[in-house]
């Protein structure tokens, strides 16, 4: 039984705006379960409405078999991280963690044990009597942990919990989360915009553009077999090259605008020729070598160290810039000197897209 | 300002020197002409050092009285304003903070329309509505009781515009979190608020506290039983003595008293403003 159905969910707000449109998706138990997009995408008032921050205008939504719709939050059997944390500011750790339990009526030492369990797990032991002001922002984020663990909820709910953190903790604490969330064995549902967040945390990805799941699959899948152009855009950093293209000799071949033809490793299920495509190539999927279909005028290269992203143009049409490119290359790979190199991209590794659903074709 | 030149710096210590000297010199008037026996007060020459009747003088005023204002001993005086005070300063936290409380966190029909009739009593104090409210007083049958000192003034809108900005800037997630936690209205205003709120309570009942102390005006009203009268209503009555001499001697030993309170609930809760300033919470 699926911990978390959602089943046709809907939001309207009273001013008429849709925030969310018909979502199904359903949690397994327990699953990590990540729902990403840029701002605005609804992936966060989905997240409220599983926690009943938020009403549902239309639809159901399930916590372990359970109709939740009409229950007030406390009554979900779910914890919620605040992107903020939201600890209570003149309550000890200790409080702030045991608060909730108190106002369930649980036994005092039943709280002792739960909290002191908690913290050890979290390595807050030292810190329960201190106020949340005296905790670095990583402590005030295991605090924040720690008062959903001690509830012991079916689900976990993160509202972008390490968007407030520097880079480099940032990078720590996530996987201190999954770490304690595989430990645990308790599904979470976690809410980010960072989609290098999203790729390594997810079991399962949910990719949300205007109040639409894009695309439910897992991390993988999705960053290889993108079902729309805005998830291929979206998912990878660098994200992908996109060019306009046609389609050629009934689905089997494309035709770069101003560049080769491709013959595709596989024939695309679309009847037509001459139909407007977009072919997305992964930055990575990009090879530089002297026999290369594709001619690329360099720009600028950026050396991260391990590899380097160079940035540039194809070559456009009568002196009209083409198509913005890039490609990531291994550091050790030489870069041709010349500002003008040709290059290769094997084509089982090209994705097409209708050029004006955005809709996956192979 | 960082600036090492000792004509400036002499200045600036001169000016509030002076400044000092101005301010304090009526109270050090007072003060030494409570300490005198009647007669040196009444004298040409006002004296300018502390005289022997210190203890007679006080004993006197605190346990016997003066006769301008009913020969009512000033202890029990200072136990009125103290308990009018006291009644309208926490009542009036009490209210406020409950009335922001629903105005912010609520929704319900008119409530903009609330919160704007509440703002516009700002604009009509006391004095304004004083006729209607004694009629009220007095067909309620509270004219001389606490109750008809104090009740009357306790509606503020001041405080609860203050509230209504405090909780405003309280953020969202913790109402949220409380939620979460399970914590009802009552439970998220007691647990969390309330506590949120304690320096703003603090800064509010000193103001509110010196401000029913020095109430003159309704307690003259109100009260017509010398049991009832409060001790800044009083002073006036001893100076307007309809024949002989005002008791100069005692009615500054009164003056004296009647600023103790005020001063010491400053002084008292100056700590917790500075504490709330530098604590920080949020």
């Amino acid at each position: 039984m699926a911990d978390i159905s959602l089943t046709n969910l809907s939001k309207t707000y009273p001013n008429g705006f849709k925030a969310i449109h018909d979502i199904d998706l359903e949690i397994e138990h327990g699953e990590f379960v990540v729902l990403v997009g840029p701002s605005g995408c609804g992936k966060s008032t989905l997240l409220r409405m599983i926690a009943g921050l938020e009403t549902v205008t239309d639809g159901e939504i399930k916590i372990a078999g359970q109709r939740v719709n009409e229950r007030e939050p406390a009554e979900r059997d779910i914890a919620m991280v605040f992107q903020n944390y939201a600890l209570y500011p003149h309550m000890t750790v200790y409080n702030n963690m045991a608060y909730g339990l108190r106002n369930k009526g649980t036994a005092r030492d039943e709280i002792e044990r739960r909290v002191q369990e908690a913290a050890k797990l979290l390595e807050l032991s030292e810190l329960l009597d201190r106020k949340p002001r005296q905790l670095s922002g990583g402590q005030r984020q295991r605090v924040a942990m720690g008062r959903a663990i001690v509830r012991d909820p079916v689900v976990f709910l993160f509202d972008e919990p390490l968007s407030n953190l520097d880079a480099k903790l940032r990078v720590q604490m996530r996987l201190e989360i999954k770490r304690l969330q595989r430990r645990l064995g308790t599904t979470a549902v976690y809410v980010t915009h960072d989609q290098v967040e999203a790729m390594t945390m997810a079991d399962k990805l949910v990719v949300m553009n205007a109040g639409v799941a894009e695309q439910i699959g897992n991390p993988m899948s999705v960053y290889e077999q993108p079902a729309t152009q805005f998830v291929a855009g979206f998912i990878g950093s660098p994200a992908m090259n996109f060019l306009p293209a046609k389609l050629e000799d009934n689905g089997k071949a494309v035709q770069i605008e101003n560049g080769p033809l491709l013959t595709l490793a596989s024939k695309v299920n679309s009847s037509g020729s001459n139909r407007s495509i977009v072919v997305g190539i992964r930055p990575e999927h990009l090879v530089p070598t002297p026999e290369g279909a594709i001619g690329f005028a360099i720009e600028m290269i950026e050396a991260l160290g391990a590899e380097s992203l160079v940035h540039g143009l194809l070559p456009g049409n009568n002196g009209v810039n083409g198509v913005d490119i890039t490609l990531r290359i291994d550091a050790a790979t030489a870069i041709p000197s010349e500002s003008e190199i040709r290059l290769h991209v094997s084509t089982d590794r090209l994705h097409v897209f209708d050029a004006n659903t955005g809709e996956r074709l192979n | 300002m960082v600036e090492n030149r000792p004509f400036i710096t002499f200045l600036s210590h001169g000016i509030l020197i002076l400044g000092v000297f101005i301010v304090l010199m009526p109270l050090w008037v007072a003060f030494v002409a409570s300490t005198h026996p009647p007669e040196n007060i009444m004298t040409s020459r006002i004296p300018m050092l502390p005289g022997d009747q210190f203890v007679n003088n006080y004993t006197e005023a605190l346990t016997v009285g003066v006769d301008g204002a009913g020969k009512v001993p000033l202890s029990r005086m200072l136990f009125n304003s103290t308990v009018m005070a006291l009644s309208i300063a926490i009542g009036k936290i009490f209210i406020s903070i409950l009335s922001a409380f629903a105005i912010v966190y609520f929704r319900f029909p008119f409530r903009k329309t609330c919160f704007w009739i509440i703002f516009m009593t700002l604009m009509l104090p006391v004095e304004v509505r004083i006729l209607p409210t004694f009629q009220v007083v007095a067909d309620l049958k509270m004219l001389n009781t606490y109750a008809g000192l104090s009740i009357p003034l306790i509606a503020s809108a001041t405080a609860t515009f203050l509230f209504r900005q405090f909780f405003m800037t309280v953020p969202d997630e913790y109402l949220e979190a409380a939620r979460m936690d399970g914590a009802g209205p009552f439970k998220f205003f007691k647990d969390i608020l309330l506590p949120l709120s304690r320096t703003n309570i603090a800064a509010l009942f000193v103001i509110l506290f010196i401000y029913g102390w020095n109430q003159y005006l309704w307690p003259l009203l109100v009260t017509t039983n010398e049991k009832y009268y409060t001790i800044v209503m009083v002073i006036q009555r001893m100076v307007a003595v309809p024949d002989g001499e005002p008791l100069w001697h005692l009615i500054m030993a009164t003056a004296m008293l009647a600023m103790l309170p005020p001063v010491t609930v400053v002084i008292v809760m100056q700590r917790l403003f500075v504490k709330g300033l530098t604590e920080t919470e949020k």
